[in-house]
Order: C-alpha cells, then sequence, then structure tokens
C-alpha cells in the first residue's frame, strides 16, 4: 500500500487536468449564464463566439511571432489575448445591433432568440472556418512545462511524477484573475448593480432609470471577453480547431444549468462538477487503484467505467439527472 | 383559381425549373441526386415542422434521430454474423437486458418508498452495483462478437431482410427507433423551459453518434458498415440483361447511363409515395381536432391548459411523432447511400439544415416544409459550386499564385455555412412565415 504515490497518480491524471479543464468550462459557462440571465435566451452561438475570440488572438499570436515578440517563457498568446478580446467585442457589438437587437424591441419570444442565435452559430461558424480553415493549429510557445513528471520525481524521489504544464498553470491563475474581476464588478460598481437589479428584475430596473440598452452592451462586453478568454485557454491547453468549440455548447450548457441558469457563483461551480464528473468516470483508475490495495488484490482490468469517447455522454447524463430531480440547478437559478 | 395556391405552384415550379436547369447544364444524374436528397429532406423538413409548426417545440437533435434511423437500415438488412450469436450476442443482448430491468427496479422502489436518506442510498446503490454487475455480463460478449472477423464482420450484423421491396421495412422500423429515443427525451425535458429541450435534443445527437462510432458490436462503429441491402436492381445487372440494353439503345442512352438513371428513377419514385403518405397523414393531422388543440396550445399554453388539455403529455405525444418522421427519413438515406458511416454525420449538415428549410419554407405548413426542403437541399448543394464561381471573379485582378488568392479560393467551399445562416437570418428578419405561410 503507498497512498503517496496514488494521491500523486490521482492528482497527476485526475485533479491538475480536471481543475484546468473545470477552470475551462466555468468562464464559458460564466458567458453563457450572463447572456440568459440578462437578455433572457440559451445563446447557442457561444462555443462559436469562443472560437472567434481565439481565432483572432491565433492570428494576432503569429503575427508577433513573426516580428520576433514574445514572452519569454510564458506563451505569446498571453499578448495577443487583448487583441482577440477587442475583436471577438467589435464582433458581438455587430450582431446584437444586426441581429438580436430587433428582437428585442419586438419582444420576441426566447425560442426565436435560441433559433437566430443558431443562425448566428452558423455565420460564425462559416466566418472561422473561412478564415483560418476547419483544421487544427498550433499556436502554444513558450515553455511547455512548470514542473515536468521527470523533475518531480528526480526533486522528490516518488515513483510517481507529477506534471504541471504551463498552460494549466495559466489557465487556473487567469481564471481565478477573470472570476474575482466579474465578482467584484458586479458587486461593487454601479454598472455591475444595475446589471444585476435588470437581471433580477427588469420592470422594476427599467423603473428606477436604468437604461436597458446600456446594461446589455456591457454585458456582451464581459461576454466576449469571457468567451475569448475561454476559447484562448481551452486552445492553448488542448488545440484550437473550430469544431471542437461547437462541441463544447454541451459541457457549457451542462455546466451552466447544473449551477443553475442566470446564477454567476452556479456557473463555477457548475464547471467544476461536469470537469470533475468527466475526468473522473473516463479515467483508467488501475494505477491508483494497484497503489492502494495489497499486492494480490491488484486488478487486471483497466477499471475505466466509460470509454473517453464518451465523455460527452457523461456531461449530458448529469444534465438530464438535474433536468429531472432539480430543474432550477444546485445554485437557485431562474425559474424553470 | 384563387392567388395563394398560384403563387405556391409558381414557386413549386420555380424549384422544379432549378433542378431541370441543372439537369441540362450539368446532367440528368446530378439533378436526380438532387432529387432524391430533396424528397428525404423534405420528409424531415414534415417531421421538424410537425414539432416547430404545429406544437412550436425546439428540437436540436434531428441529427441523432436520423442516425438512429440509419441504423434501423443497418440492424434490418445485414445478415446476421454467423457465430455471432452464439459467440457473445445473447450475452450483449442479456447484459441490456439486465440493464433495463435494473433501471426499471430502481424506478419502481423509487416510486413505492418514502422519500429520505434510505432511499436515496437505496437507489445509487442498486445502480452503482448495477453497474458494475452489467459490465462484468457486458464486456466479454462484446469482446467476443469483435473478435469474429474484425476486417470485414466484427458486429452481430441484422436480421438479414434483402429481397426487393422488403428492404423498405427498415425505413418504418427506423422511425419506432427514433420514436423511443425521443420519449426519453420528451418524458425529462418537456415541461420544463423550451430551452432545456433545445439543450437535451443537442446532447442526445452527440451522443447517439458517439455510441454509433464507438460501439463496434452494434454497427461496427467507425469502421463503417458497407452493402447494405438495396430495393432496387443494381446498375450492373440491368446492364447485363439484354432486354434492357435493347430497350434504352432504342431510347438513345448507351447501357451505363441508362442503368444509373433507372436505378435512381426508382428510388425516386419509392421516395415520392413515402412523402405523398406522410404528407397527406400530416394535412389530415393539421386540418382535425387534433391539430387544432395542438396549435392552440402553441399559441397558448395557458389557454389550453384551462381547457382542460394536458399541455405535456400532447407536447410528448408530437415530439416523438415528428422524431419519428425524422428517423424513416434517416433510415431512407442510408438505404439510398447503402452504406452507414457515422462519422460524416455533422450537426450543422444533419440539424441545423432541415431547419433552415423549414423556416425558409414556412413553418407550420407541410407544403411549405416540403419546398423548402427541395429548395435549401438545391442550394446546399449549388452553393459551393457558385461560391467557387464568386471567388474567382473576384479574385480574378489578382496576381496567379498570390497567397490570399489561393487561400480565397481554398475556402470557398465554407461559404455554404456562411450562405445558410445568412438566409436563415434573413427570412426570420424579413419574412417570418416563410415563402409558403401557415393559413
Amino acid at each position: 500500500m503507498d497512498f503517496l504515490n496514488a494521491f500523486i497518480a490521482l492528482s497527476n491524471f485526475v485533479i491538475v487536468p480536471a481543475v484546468a479543464y473545470g477552470s475551462q468550462l466555468a468562464l464559458g459557462a460564466l458567458g453563457v449564464t450572463l447572456i440568459y440571465g440578462i437578455l433572457r435566451f440559451s445563446n447557442f452561438a457561444h462555443g462559436d463566439t469562443m472560437a472567434f475570440g481565439a481565432m483572432v488572438t491565433v492570428l494576432m499570436t503569429w503575427l508577433f511571432q513573426a516580428q520576433g515578440v514574445s514572452l519569454g517563457p510564458l506563451p505569446t498568446a498571453l499578448l495577443a489575448l487583448p487583441f482577440g478580446i477587442l475583436g471577438c467585442m467589435l464582433l458581438v457589438l455587430i450582431t446584437d445591433r444586426a441581429v438580436y437587437r430587433f428582437y428585442r424591441a419586438q419582444k420576441a419570444k426566447p425560442v426565436i432568440f435560441v433559433i437566430v442565435s443558431l443562425g448566428v452559430t452558423f455565420i460564425l461558424n462559416g466566418i472561422v472556418r473561412f478564415i483560418i480553415g476547419p483544421d487544427d493549429q498550433r499556436f502554444l510557445d513558450g515553455e511547455r512545462f512548470i514542473v515536468s513528471a521527470r523533475t518531480f520525481r528526480e526533486m522528490t524521489g516518488l515513483r510517481e511524477g507529477l506534471a504541471f504544464k504551463t498552460t494549466q498553470g495559466i489557465t487556473i491563475v487567469t481564471a481565478v484573475v477573470v472570476v474575482a474581476l466579474l465578482f467584484w464588478f458586479l458587486n461593487r460598481t454601479r454598472t455591475g448593480k444595475s446589471m444585476r437589479a435588470y437581471s433580477d428584475n427588469e420592470d422594476l430596473a427599467l423603473l428606477s432609470g436604468i437604461n436597458p440598452e446600456r446594461v446589455v452592451m456591457v454585458t456582451w462586453l464581459i461576454v466576449a471577453a469571457l468567451a475569448t478568454t475561454a476559447g484562448v485557454l481551452y486552445g492553448l491547453d488542448k488545440s484550437f480547431k473550430p469544431f471542437t468549440y461547437f462541441q463544447l455548447l454541451l459541457p457549457i450548457f451542462a455546466s451552466a444549468i447544473v449551477g443553475g441558469l442566470g446564477n454567476p457563483l452556479g456557473a463555477i461551480a457548475g464547471g467544476f462538477v461536469i470537469a470533475f464528473s468527466e475526468v473522473t468516470v473516463t479515467y483508467a483508475w488501475k494505477k491508483v487503484v494497484t497503489y492502494i490495495v495489497p499486492e494480490e488484490m491488484a486488478p487486471s482490468g483497466l477499471l475505466q467505467l466509460l470509454s473517453t469517447d464518451y465523455k460527452f455522454a457523461v456531461s449530458f447524463l448529469i444534465l438530464l439527472i438535474v433536468l429531472l430531480f432539480k430543474p432550477t440547478g444546485l445554485f437557485k437559478g431562474k425559474a424553470v | 383559381m384563387n392567388a395563394p395556391l398560384v403563387k405556391n405552384m409558381m414557386l413549386f415550379a420555380i424549384v422544379a425549373v432549378l433542378i431541370a436547369y441543372v439537369g441540362v447544364t450539368q446532367g440528368w444524374n446530378t439533378a436526380l441526386v438532387i432529387v432524391n436528397m430533396g424528397l428525404i429532406s423534405a420528409i424531415m423538413a414534415l417531421g421538424v415542422n410537425l414539432q416547430w409548426g404545429f406544437a412550436g417545440l425546439f428540437n436540436v437533435g434531428i441529427m441523432g434521430f436520423v442516425a438512429l434511423g440509419g441504423l434501423a437500415a443497418v440492424l434490418m438488412g445485414m445478415p446476421a454474423t454467423p457465430g455471432a450469436f452464439e459467440a457473445g450476442g445473447w450475452t450483449i443482448l442479456g447484459a441490456l437486458a439486465f440493464a433495463v430491468a435494473v433501471i426499471g427496479a430502481v424506478v419502481l422502489l423509487r416510486s413505492r418508498m418514502a422519500p429520505g436518506v434510505l432511499r436515496k442510498l437505496v437507489v445509487v446503490g442498486m445502480l452503482v452495483a448495477g453497474f458494475f454487475i452489467y459490465r462484468a455480463l457486458f464486456d466479454p460478449g462484446v469482446a467476443a462478437v469483435e473478435e469474429i472477423n474484425p476486417a470485414l464482420t466484427g458486429y452481430l450484423g441484422g436480421l438479414g431482410i434483402n429481397q426487393g421491396l422488403w428492404v423498405a421495412l427498415a425505413w418504418p422500423v427506423g422511425g419506432l427507433f427514433a420514436a423511443a429515443a425521443a420519449w426519453v427525451i420528451g418524458k425529462t425535458a418537456l415541461g420544463l423551459r423550451s430551452d432545456y429541450l433545445a439543450i437535451a435534443t443537442l446532447g442526445i445527437a452527440e451522443i447517439i453518434i458517439s455510441v454509433l462510432k464507438n460501439e463496434d458490436w452494434l454497427s461496427r462503429g467507425v469502421k463503417n458498415v458497407v452493402g447494405l441491402p438495396r430495393p432496387t436492381p443494381f446498375e450492373i445487372e440491368l446492364q447485363n440483361d439484354p432486354a434492357f440494353v435493347e430497350r434504352a439503345a432504342g431510347l438513345g442512352f448507351t447501357a451505363v447511363e441508362a442503368s444509373t438513371l433507372y436505378v435512381k428513377l426508382l428510388y425516386a419514385g419509392l421516395f415520392l409515395i413515402v412523402l405523398l403518405v406522410l404528407l397527406w397523414m400530416a394535412q389530415r393531422a393539421l386540418n382535425s381536432p387534433w391539430g387544432r388543440m395542438m396549435r392552440a396550445i402553441r399559441d397558448n399554453e395557458v389557454a389550453a391548459e384551462a381547457m382542460g388539455k394536458d399541455v405535456t403529455a400532447r407536447h410528448l405525444q408530437i415530439f416523438v411523432l415528428g422524431s419519428a418522421i425524422c428517423g424513416i427519413a434517416g433510415a431512407m438515406m442510408t438505404t439510398l447511400d447503402g452504406q452507414l458511416t457515422p462519422g460524416t454525420y455533422q450537426p450543422l449538415r444533419f440539424t441545423f439544415l432541415v431547419w433552415v428549410m423549414v423556416i425558409v419554407g414556412g413553418s407550420g405548413n407541410n407544403f411549405g416544409a416540403v419546398l423548402g426542403g427541395f429548395l435549401i437541399w438545391f442550394l446546399w448543394v449549388q452553393v459551393e459550386p457558385m461560391g467557387l464561381w464568386l471567388m474567382e471573379l473576384i479574385t480574378s485582378g489578382m496576381a496567379d499564385g498570390s497567397p490570399l488568392k489561393a487561400h480565397l479560393i481554398e475556402s470557398a467551399a465554407h461559404m455554404r455555412l456562411f450562405t445558410m445562416g445568412l438566409v436563415l437570418l434573413l427570412v426570420l428578419r424579413f419574412s417570418p412565415r416563410g415563402l409558403i405561410p401557415e393559413r
């Protein structure tokens, strides 16, 4: 029995990747939940908004790399991120002006907004593929590891290594900073408070002189920043491929619903719930269990609950369970 | 004749002329390919129109239901793999039956026991234990089946119904498969906010595709099942038939040309029959008391509920029916292709394109859905050459070999997504009732 090695193996293959993935999902779900709270519809174009922001960042990163600008050990993408956010902000403001505002003025039903957002998905998908193509793109540079598995083994003398990738570190740090900024904004500033008021009770907010168009605009700007950051972090950690962002919609929506749609705190919790379930259910537990149980009881199989191809099924199952038993989510979200 | 009828006939005539124009310029074979897929698209659009146009239900899982229909074509048409059932097939089916029994027992227990900590523990305990027992039963069976000649079979196979028109029996079975999946989804997500159904259907579609991709014992996964039986004769048989060759020569066709056209025409005839039957049924439903009730529910749920209508049950009913029609279309498509290729199912192609068809055609109007099916399918096929032509026109002033020109021409293929999105948004904005509006 060797609990220390078991714990290191667990951290290496489950905890660290799940925390990084969870942070990415949480940032994505925050965007979905903000749109839902303020504009009151599920934005199906969110995945492709992420792809668009990430694409601008990738293009800027290539420009910087060509110019020889770099951040040393950190990925150049961090330097390009603000430009990506600006590009994405421009995009969402244009789509809001050209598309969504008309239906807002008409007070269209939420489901019409959802269909319209599907149309936007199509167009964004076309634009992204048109500009950068449908293939995988590499834009990661700098140091690959903060601590590599080998250094860790040499430092501690343990059998198991704990690798900590730079992208994972950046993901976690960025997510914490972004979330702290967002909550400070929502709870402390006048605009943030007016957003929350608008989300809670639209009529009352209008009555107290809050300008709805301004609230909507600020929401889109924040969502663009969140979406681009989430998209870039995911792209750095895994890889940038336009279609994967569309597929991310399901876990992102699942996170937002599990936490309670319209509730920012819930979106973060939901992101981690989904990420940890996905990783633990699709991880082959053989290694960890072998360390814990006595030698003669070591398992012969992989001890994998579901093959990794079914990771979407995990978020879907959680989604179904929540819809069946607690449709408002773990944290009280908006009404059903 | 009244004005709207003339206008609608004009619209159908325009689509017919468009397809005929393709026939003249690009060959009748291409035109018939468009017609056949147009017929299938029209059936899918009918199903979605039932859900959205009649009842206002937002289903973005059409791809999944279409793929389930395709699975039915495999399970009905392909011969059983020799020895597969003896090796592990019964074990697999037993394991699946066991899983269903466990879930049934859990549901039953949950309704019998008083709520509390004990109930939660029992439910979770049974599910976890059940899952591990299920895996212990299931995995050896799968391994045994997939070991049988993996290069060619490695799956259970099907019922082997491959004689002539009997092949078409797979189509209603595909509808049944889709209906079963729709029932599970509808049971959980209907009655909640409208967005939840959208998200749940988006999820089930992804999962159905990943099951088809990964469960090799069922339909060979990404190794694809090819050579599905077809209700029509093979081209090569016709070409070897002297009587057929003679008749073709009499009409001025070579044997090869005539045989491909003849087979496609046969398919078109079969699909047309299915479309007409479904269209007739949909029209009857629309004009029946049931159809009026559905529209009443769509337009004002609260009022319909006050009149004593069970809104959730009616929604479930129409959701299952619409999905079943998509399943039928999916089975027909797989039969037409002659193969099941799970890797080619893309949500943009199979879900959102059908949505564009319904909305452009006119939601709530069955003829609108059919028109939309043909028109949008035609555009989807033809936008690519048109986009290429447009790009060549735009870049004609640029120097040959400039990277921008190469990139623009290379990316022309992605124009179709953009065009479809634009069409959808423009129609929603400026003509939200579609080309043939609901009466």
